[in-house]
């Protein structure tokens, strides 16, 4: 039978009892928060079970809401099942303080170069990875630039008047 | 009869069996009218840069026949496409590999400012690492606008002085960006 929210949830709840903390639809798509303390064992169960099979990663990477105190770094999960053409999405909340969760690269290796990215522009730090280091942005960079308290904007430029701008 | 416009000698006193003119004017001649240009082509002011060689604007017309792939055999870089600040060191070593003379010639908006990126991963401008001898505007320019910096650059080739790479102004300009 073909993957379905109930069930993928149903599960999840029966598997992981304590590590499950809300789950909604947003976009057609089922989201479920979790524990940032068990993403690993979760990960590894919806990859590994045989009637879950969430055998491609689609993506990972993170977010930064400055305004939630305590989690303000959100780590995404986008999973989907092939087989069944079935999509999942995971958060996993941390905070800005201690950005630190359980790799996937051991699960998927594609979480690899993707973990790298995160830690790249967001500063998450991915216990058990192999070779954590900046993947896009120079090497000697000392941000994590997609943090909201850094400026997008380029520092060296001095000819831009914050009056033309609306400021 | 072709029409055909050959390259005009330089001003010079002629007689019968001779022709007399200065060597600056000789040789500027000569240079500008066979620049062997290197593209640096990062996006699309590299395609707008492709019909500029294509048959239809044809840069060949002007001399640039022959693209060099390499550095040390080019005498202009051509810098089309925005540069990210991890591509800085790569532009700034392949202009330090040319060989004097060299001339650079920014093309369009991001090569030249920044352009539309205004972010803390792209370059605001080449002429931040490395000297640039002619800016051409545009997002992307057309291949008229190319042709036109080109010949703006054939302009400062054949007029430039042949003691001017031995200037102190020039070795201060190439020390201002830390190139010796």
């Amino acid at each position: 039978m073909a993957l379905n929210n109930d069930i993928v949830l149903s599960r999840l709840q029966e598997k992981f009892p304590d590590a499950i903390r809300e789950a909604y639809i947003n976009f057609d798509q089922l989201n479920i928060e979790i524990d940032p303390a068990h993403n690993a064992a979760i990960l590894r169960f919806l990859k590994e079970d045989e009637e879950m099979n969430f055998n491609y990663l689609t993506d990972l990477t993170a977010v930064h809401m400055p305004d939630q105190a305590g989690k303000e770094i959100g780590v995404i999960y986008h999973l989907h099942n092939l087989y069944d053409n079935y999509r999942l999405r995971l958060k996993a909340w941390l905070p800005a303080s201690e950005p630190v969760i359980s790799t996937a690269s051991s699960i998927w290796l594609g979480a690899n170069w993707m973990e790298r990215e995160t830690y790249d522009f967001f500063g998450v730090r991915f216990d058990g990875h192999p070779d954590l280091r900046r993947i896009l942005n120079v090497d000697h960079m000392e941000i994590f630039p997609l943090l909201k308290q850094y400026p997008l904007e380029d520092s060296s430029r001095d000819d831009k008047d914050d009056r033309f701008f609306g400021r | 009869m072709s029409d055909m416009k050959l390259v005009e000698a330089p001003e010079g006193i002629q007689g019968e069996g001779f022709f007399a003119t200065s060597l600056n004017k000789v040789i500027g001649m000569a240079r500008a009218n066979s620049m062997w240009p290197l593209p640096f082509a990062t996006s699309c002011c590299g395609i707008e840069f492709m019909a500029t060689m294509g048959s239809d604007y044809d840069l060949a017309r002007f001399g640039s026949e022959r693209m060099s792939f390499s550095p040390r055999q080019a005498d202009l870089l051509m810098v089309m496409g925005t540069i990210a600040k991890k591509m800085g060191p790569v532009l700034r070593q392949v202009y330090e590999q040319m060989a004097e003379p060299r001339w650079v010639i920014a093309v369009g908006a991001c090569a030249s400012s920044g352009g539309i990126f205004d972010t803390y991963s792209v370059l605001q401008g080449i002429d931040k690492i490395i000297p640039v001898d002619v800016y051409v505007p545009g997002c992307p320019p057309r291949p008229e606008q190319i042709i036109d910096g080109v010949m703006r650059i054939q302009d400062l080739v054949r007029d430039e002085s042949l003691r001017r790479r031995h200037s102190p102004e020039y070795k201060q300009l190439l020390a201002s960006y830390g190139i010796v």
